[in-house]
């Protein structure tokens, strides 16, 4: 979201899935769609089914990047090596959008300089995907009439996450691959409502709508105005920051809602002590989660989807009501009502707050939810932003305005290039740690488990290494073997599976089974300083036959209780 | 809204349905001329989110100047068509498809549309027999194409009866109510998911909806994306909790609510329709006619609600528990 911001100022996926079905070239990047976003991918079908080229740059060779014309399998962590070479190759051959670069962008002299050196030649070597394969995707997507790029977690969990992004939206930018119908560039939200959050403020630099709490200071006073309370003008932290701030002792007292990072954090251990070390903290959960079990004072919240009246924004930046089905069990609340009542409580007197006054308060305040009334997200099946009056049917595709050439009032803000450099993981490989650890989902399985552990699937077949049939063969590994795997942060013990899908030196685990096996004990924490997003896609691991007796238990976060 | 492509205007074609002259866009179909003059037109494999196949033919009418009946669902309008759906050959031709269907197949939980046009064409599926006893399981889908069956008892109506096919927990296979329309190998190949896990094997009566070598779903390439469940129009597929319900009587359509929410998982936002009955999810759909989903969904979707009943184990007004299923 960070990336986006910086070069269009709106946090948002520019395209419609719509689009996605009509364009003529995807080139989907670091995302296991078909298996993460998978009625996403059936939009991608489409677009495939009716001659439409589809591209995937993953390390793996995943079920996505079997539907594809081609397949890039990158070296992890080389994504930027790979735009840039890809970028050059594209101005070398002056198959530029001459005049979007010239009158919509800033700054391409001095991104074309920074990017010179990077030859197919260098650009293989480092990314490992051949000089011509990259040759072909860039004169293809500089070639087609309509062209998508959209990324996952591939791209954003890495401690250079930002600049990943800006990596590609600057080849976007190079050939005039926005703005337009068909075109765009588009991260797939890997959790419901990833989006909303940040339409709704719940981000450190920005109130609702997008809003910069510092910068904007019309916007920050007609909170203040509405709101009743000064409002400090200071960006806040970030959840890495927070447990920076927490190690550092200015943290003490946190209200946690709706996340596990007891689980879901790269370096658990560490973020289990930090949390323990808190004055006070208080969870607000539909589950008794790992964190909830370290809290001072549980919420009960009723589940978001399933019980309760609101709204969540998806990828397409559609804001779509969620309705309640179900009575919440036991005295589980809705969240907004508990807050509601704390606040109340705490001497706020905000009177009864429903979902809907809620709504109406946004709207009032966020000029692009403005045109979303109640009634027409019932009405429409919700509503793309920006929206700004009630005549207006949504935006189907963001940017258009950068093709107003003629017109600078309409254009706005000219989208800058974005010099940026190539850098391998924290993590560095080593002969003691040789094997590259990347992460991810399975199609029936998300995050934690703690969902998706509820139903019986049949796919279902537990955490495994996944390692490719070479390194099961260097290093005599048979399938189903339990094995220790260790990082410079600790070990587990898990069963391998061997998967043509994997290169040799790269193995994959999910982190869908923390309870039986605890792969972020594995992950680095290193993050990326400007959206605070960890690394959990690039650790460097080593593969351990048990030894002769097994100790189960023996082994840091392996085993099960 | 600026720069989107606008589809060039279409032109509007004149079609006589029933000699009631009628004006539609180019490129729509009989059926939806028939449609939009309220001419209630029998359909079994069509579905507005699946490309038309022509499998059922119940949609038939006559179209001046074609020797045969047309296919409503699929042919598109030309200029100066003349149709006709009331015509005694329309009539008794769809009359003899739902009958034939009738006779051999399961039809009491196809949808209400259907048992209303039974009634309107007087279809009679007792007119050839008796209903056949079961097959045993298995039966069906070891005959090869070619075999020959010598005629059953003549008082009898050959049929598809057979066991309910139950392999894994999320849905299960009743193919004693399949009318092979192909909607489930539809949604299963190119118009959604793209899995190719069924296709239609054998040829004629033997002919019927099967995973490669007819294995158990679990060695197939079925991913549980539950689309087939979705457009399945007579209950051949259905969740293992309805079936279950249904198998115990508690199955009760005119108790449950239908609510609209939005998918927890990912960040695609599908659109989800909740059926509940009792305050408990027993089945999940989508919208074929929204522009997120087109009234499909992955398995985390269809199935992955089972962790809020959970949170409700505790809750004695609970009617049913996990431990329970399968019991019945």
């Amino acid at each position: 979201m960070v990336g986006l911001a910086t070069v269009f100022g709106a946090g948002g996926g520019t395209s419609s899935y719509e689009e996605v079905e009509n364009t003529d070239l995807v080139l989907l990047w670091g995302s296991n769609a078909r298996a993460a976003h998978p009625i996403f991918f059936h939009h991608v079908l489409k677009a495939v089914n009716r001659g439409a080229k589809l591209i995937v740059v993953d390390p793996r060779r995943t079920e996505s990047a079997a539907w594809g014309d081609l397949w890039l399998g990158i070296d992890v962590g080389t994504d930027i090596a790979l735009s840039n070479t890809i970028a050059r190759e594209i101005v070398v051959n002056d198959l530029q959008h001459h005049a979007f670069v010239d009158r919509a962008t800033l700054g391409n002299a001095e991104y074309v300089d920074s990017i010179m050196d990077w030859t197919l030649e260098r650009g293989e070597a480092v990314t490992g995907v051949p000089a011509e394969v990259i040759r072909e995707v860039a004169h293809a997507y500089a070639k087609a009439d309509r062209a998508m790029i959209c990324w996952t977690l591939g791209i954003t969990e890495h401690h250079n996450a930002v600049d990943n992004v800006l990596s590609l939206i600057n080849l976007s930018l190079l050939t005039g691959h926005v703005g337009r119908y068909g075109s765009g560039v588009n991260p797939l939200r890997g959790q419901n409502n990833v989006q909303g959050g940040g339409d709704m403020g719940a981000i450190p630099n920005k109130l609702p709508g997008f809003q910069d709490v510092v910068t904007d200071v019309v916007a920050r006073e007609r909170f203040e105005a509405a709101w009743g309370v000064p409002i400090v003008p200071a960006y806040g932290w970030h959840l890495t920051d927070m447990f920076h701030a927490m190690e550092r002792g200015d943290l003490t007292t946190v209200y946690c809602i709706g996340e596990n990072p007891a689980s879901s954090e790269a370096d658990k251990h560490h973020a289990v002590e930090l949390l323990q070390g808190l004055d006070t903290l208080i969870v607000q959960d539909i589950f008794m989660t790992k964190t909830a079990e370290l809290a001072d004072v549980v919420f009960p919240a009723s589940n978001s989807a399933f019980e309760s009246e609101g709204t969540v924004t998806n990828s397409e930046r559609r804001v779509q009501r969620v309705r309640a089905a179900l009575q919440p069990p036991g005295n589980a609340r809705d969240d907004i009502w508990i807050i509601n009542q704390l606040a109340n409580r705490l001497g706020a007197e905000w009177g009864e707050v429903t979902p809907h006054s809620a709504w109406e308060e946004l709207r009032s305040l966020s000029p692009m939810h403005a045109g979303m009334s109640w009634e027409r997200l019932e009405e429409l099946g919700g509503l793309q932003w920006p929206c700004p009056d009630e005549s207006h049917p949504g935006e189907l595709f963001l940017h258009g305005r950068l093709w107003a050439f003629d017109d600078p009032q309409a254009q706005g803000p000219k989208a800058p290039f974005s010099i940026v450099v190539d850098e391998a993981p924290v993590d560095e490989l080593t002969e003691e740690f040789p094997l590259r650890l990347t992460t991810g989902r399975r199609l029936d399985s998300f995050n934690t488990g703690v969902q998706t552990g509820g139903y019986t699937s049949p796919l279902r077949r537990g955490e495994t290494i996944d390692v490719s049939p070479e390194d099961a063969e260097r290093f005599a590994l048979a399938e189903d073997e339990r094995v220790i795997v260790s990082s410079r942060r600790g070990s587990v013990e898990v069963p391998v599976h061997v998967d043509e899908a994997l290169r040799p030196g790269l193995v994959f685990m999910t982190f869908h089974f923390p309870d039986q096996v605890d792969t972020n004990v594995l992950t680095i924490e290193a993050t990326d300083p400007k959206s605070g997003t960890a690394e959990f896609k690039a650790a460097a691991v080593r593969i351990d036959k048990m030894p002769e007796r097994e100790t189960v238990g023996s082994v840091s976060g392996g085993g099960g209780e | 809204m600026n720069a989107v492509p606008l589809e060039p205007p279409r032109r509007l074609l004149s079609i006589s349905v029933d000699g009631v002259e009628a004006r539609v866009p180019e490129g729509a179909t009989i059926l939806d001329a028939c449609r939009t003059q309220q001419v209630d037109t029998p359909t079994l494999c069509y579905a507005d989110n699946l490309t038309p196949v022509n499998a059922c033919r119940v949609c038939v009418v006559e179209v001046e100047g074609s020797r045969t009946l047309v296919p409503a669902c699929s042919r598109q309008v030309e200029d100066g068509m003349v149709v006709a759906t009331d015509t005694e050959r329309v009539r008794r031709s769809r009359t003899l498809v739902m009958e034939l269907l009738a006779s051999s197949v399961e039809m009491n939980l196809a949808s209400p549309d259907v048992h209303r046009w039974m009634a309107d064409y007087e279809v009679r599926a007792d007119r050839f027999g008796a209903p056949m006893p079961p097959l045993p399981a298995g039966a069906r889908d070891a005959r090869e194409p070619g075999h020959h069956h010598d005629p059953q008892d003549p008082t009898v109506a050959e049929g598809v009866a057979q066991p309910v096919k139950i392999d894994n927990e999320l849905y299960v296979r009743d193919y004693s109510r399949c009318i092979l329309c192909y909607k489930c190998v539809e949604a299963c190949g190119v118009d959604a998911q793209n899995t190719f896990a069924i296709a239609v094997a054998g040829r004629g009566f033997d002919a019927r909806i099967s995973t490669e070598y007819s294995v158990g779903l679990d060695e197939s390439a079925c991913v549980y994306c539950g689309n087939c469940i979705g457009v399945c129009p007579t209950g051949a597929l259905m969740f293992t909790s309805e079936h279950e319900m249904r198998e115990a009587g508690t199955w009760d359509e005119q108790e449950q609510t239908v609510t609209n929410t939005i998918c927890p998982y990912c960040g695609v936002g599908c659109e989800l329709e909740l059926h509940v009955q009792d305050n408990e999810i027993v089945k999940v759909t989508s919208p074929a006619d929204h522009s997120v989903t087109n009234g499909h969904l992955c398995i985390k979707g269809r199935f992955g609600f089972a962790y809020v009943q959970a949170r409700r184990d505790d809750d004695p007004t609970r009617r049913r528990k996990p431990t329970e299923r399968g019991a019945s």
